[in-house]
């Protein structure tokens, strides 16, 4: 034990030697990061709640007015305080995207693991699955997936929806991913070793599949976050977020149908979606390096006959 | 496997896909709360209990589920009869056959668009590598892809119409409604102008990828290596040896492309108010309609399904590695 967490902090070091030096992974982790603070400390960036209507001296509710002392990003039709609904908004919007994509990392990767190494019948039909959901369109098989479950009356929120529709369609290519991985790592010798003295399927996934894969899990599902953000803030534009609990997504829906563009209330309409691109170009970033640096695959001559948990790339490390 | 394996292989699981579909439109169909029969003449008619077990009986709805009524229903289907919308009360094959070509019209003109910009931007990046073409072009394509679609739309919307003047949304302006396409051509370009320059953009990025990677993975191969030694120019390299080959991934992308083709047109029509499938599409969700919520979802799937089979027959024709492995 006492090894094992000496190697992983060694590891974690260098890692961190290397990431340091990759401007933009270091970009992406400051826009993840900052949006998640800023989702934690809501209550502590805005005076108002979403809901306060914002008044001028006289007392009148202050409709599409303009960023002033009153709000530094104005107020919407209603008179709400647009600041305060999108640091609120951030943590709707964080929530169903970090929920999503955690389901489909998980679904996903318990897929491909399965697949990849027991493989036969159960691949077999976890590529068919893929492929059909591959082809169908996803947007409105989500659209019409989500109106039909709201129909049910399932006492569910609305969120819970979006969340399980999102997460449970998108984990097909994290599947093929960790798949191909865990085919390559099943062959390698220590696998045949641990089974040639006897270790059961359970013992070798647990102790030598899954701290291989591990770090490319962790780069696939920041990856998967942005789509799962991306997605869920263009269900809520068509109208299907939780209009109680509005997200970027379901502001961009609020700005659009109350006319924000006629009346060129542009501090309502554009702030919610550089919150996206700001959150989404984040996790592609730091996706990306995090998966360049920790993809078995792309260093693989740097991991033979290594047990290292992550994998240093050739540049950037001592 | 040879090409007609292959192909074999493609149909089937097309065909698999299609039934898929099938199934999940039948399903959503069945699980609604309430009489099926308001399915069919709409939740708000009224009508009287004879007329209501005349209907039943006529759509067999007294039968059991399955197989009776699910093999009644694919029948249906498979004839083109989609049922009445509930919001509209017109036959839903009738509405979405109204849409269509609209919807065709835009996404065409942004794919045209996008695939000439992308080839060539694509091709510029890949050949000037690490240059400010090449570091220009990642950009682009990495903040395209991070933007939402709708709020790209929304951006341009405010832009156009503010700054130029361009219409908000529609397809003619209101004073031509009802006139004869071939006298308003001026005024419909001017409405297509903001959703095509959206839908270009949208489409731009990935075109421009794929064809980057593709023009340097053959400029590394042996045959560029010797067209160079025989003296030809970089131009010409690029031209006679480098593009036919290159552009082959490209081909097969326009089609496998079709689902996030749709996905742009559901968000680019609702927020130009193009009366297009996509726009309809988001109608028929925000007024519940049902019958044509299911009918554009099977339009639209099983055209992406076909799309997709057609760009593995294409493949094959023009990949002769298909044949011989």
């Amino acid at each position: 034990m006492n090894e094992n967490w000496t190697l992983f902090k060694r590891n974690l070091s260098d890692f961190w030697k290397a990431f340091r030096r990759n401007r933009l992974g270091l970009a992406g982790a400051f826009l993840v990061i900052t949006s998640i603070l800023v989702a934690t400390f809501a209550p502590l960036l805005t005076p108002h709640a979403p809901s306060d209507i914002i008044r001028d001296e006289g007392g009148h509710g202050l409709t599409f007015a303009p960023p002033s002392v009153h709000g530094p990003l104005g107020t919407d039709d209603a008179g709400h305080d647009v600041w305060s609904q999108l640091v609120y908004g951030a943590r709707i919007s964080l929530m169903v995207g970090f929920m999503a994509g955690f389901i489909a990392m998980f679904v996903g990767s318990l897929f491909g693991i399965l697949a990849g190494y027991f493989g036969g019948r159960i691949d077999n039909l976890l590529m068919r699955i893929t492929d059909i959901l591959l082809v169908i369109p996803d947007l409105p098989l989500m659209l019409i997936l989500v109106a039909t479950i709201r129909q049910l009356d399932l006492k569910i929120s609305p969120l819970t929806v979006l969340i399980a529709v999102i997460g449970l369609l998108y984990w097909t290519s994290t599947a093929r991913l960790i798949r191909s991985q865990v085919l390559t790592i099943k062959e390698r010798q220590f696998v045949a070793r641990a089974r040639a003295i006897g270790a059961g399927h359970g013992h070798i996934i647990r102790k030598h599949i899954l701290p291989q894969i591990m770090p490319l899990i962790v780069a696939n599902t920041v990856l998967i976050l942005s789509t799962a953000i991306l997605v869920e803030s263009g269900l809520a534009f068509l109208g299907l977020g939780d209009p109680t609990q509005p997200s970027w997504g379901t502001m961009l829906n609020f700005a659009f149908d109350r006319s924000a563009i006629t009346n060129g209330a542009w501090w309502f309409y554009l702030p919610p979606g550089f919150a996206i691109v700001w959150v989404t170009l984040g996790c592609v970033l730091l996706g990306n390096v995090l998966e360049e640096m920790l993809n078995p695959r792309l260093t693989a001559h740097h991991l033979e006959g290594d047990q290292n948990m992550i994998a240093v790339p050739a540049k950037g490390a001592e | 496997m040879n090409r007609r394996d292959y192909l074999l292989r493609k149909f089937g699981l097309s065909l698999v896909t299609i039934f898929v579909v099938v199934i999940i439109n039948f399903l959503l169909f069945r699980v609604l709360p309430g009489d099926p029969v308001r399915a069919v003449v709409g939740r708000n008619v009224r009508i009287s209990a004879e007329t209501q077990q005349a209907l039943r009986e006529q759509f067999g709805l007294d039968k059991p589920v399955f197989p009776d009524q699910f093999f009644d229903t694919l029948g249906q289907w498979a004839q083109g009869n989609l049922g009445v919308s509930w919001s509209l009360r017109e036959p839903v094959s009738d509405v979405l056959m109204s849409k269509l070509w609209n919807t065709v019209l835009l996404i065409g003109l942004g794919q045209v668009f996008a695939i000439i910009l992308g080839v060539i931007l694509g091709l510029l990046a890949g050949w000037k590598r690490k240059t400010a073409i090449d570091v220009g072009a990642l950009t682009f394509s990495l903040i395209a892809w991070a933007i939402p679609t709708f709020w790209l739309g929304i951006i341009l919307l405010a832009a156009g119409s503010s700054w130029f003047g361009l219409p908000t949304g529609g397809i003619v302006s209101p004073m031509n409604v009802g006139k004869p396409l071939y006298t308003i051509i001026p005024d419909v370009a001017r409405h297509l102008i903001l959703p095509t320059f959206t839908l270009t953009i949208l489409y731009l990025g990935e075109y421009m990828l794929i064809m980057r990677s593709s023009i340097l993975e053959v400029l590394s191969e042996d045959y560029i290596l010797t067209a160079k030694a025989k003296g030809m120019s970089h131009w010409q390299v690029l031209w006679k040896h480098a593009l036919k080959n290159a552009m082959l991934p490209i081909v097969t992308l326009i089609a496998l492309n079709l689902g996030f083709t749709v996905s742009g047109a559901i968000y680019i029509e609702t927020v130009f108010s193009y009366d297009g499938l996509g726009k309809l599409f988001q109608t028929a969700l925000t007024k519940q309609d049902y019958p044509l919520l299911q009918g554009a979802f099977l339009l639209l799937a099983v055209s992406v399904i076909i799309a997709n089979m057609a760009a593995d027959v294409l493949y094959a024709v023009l990949d002769p590695r298909v044949k011989e492995s």
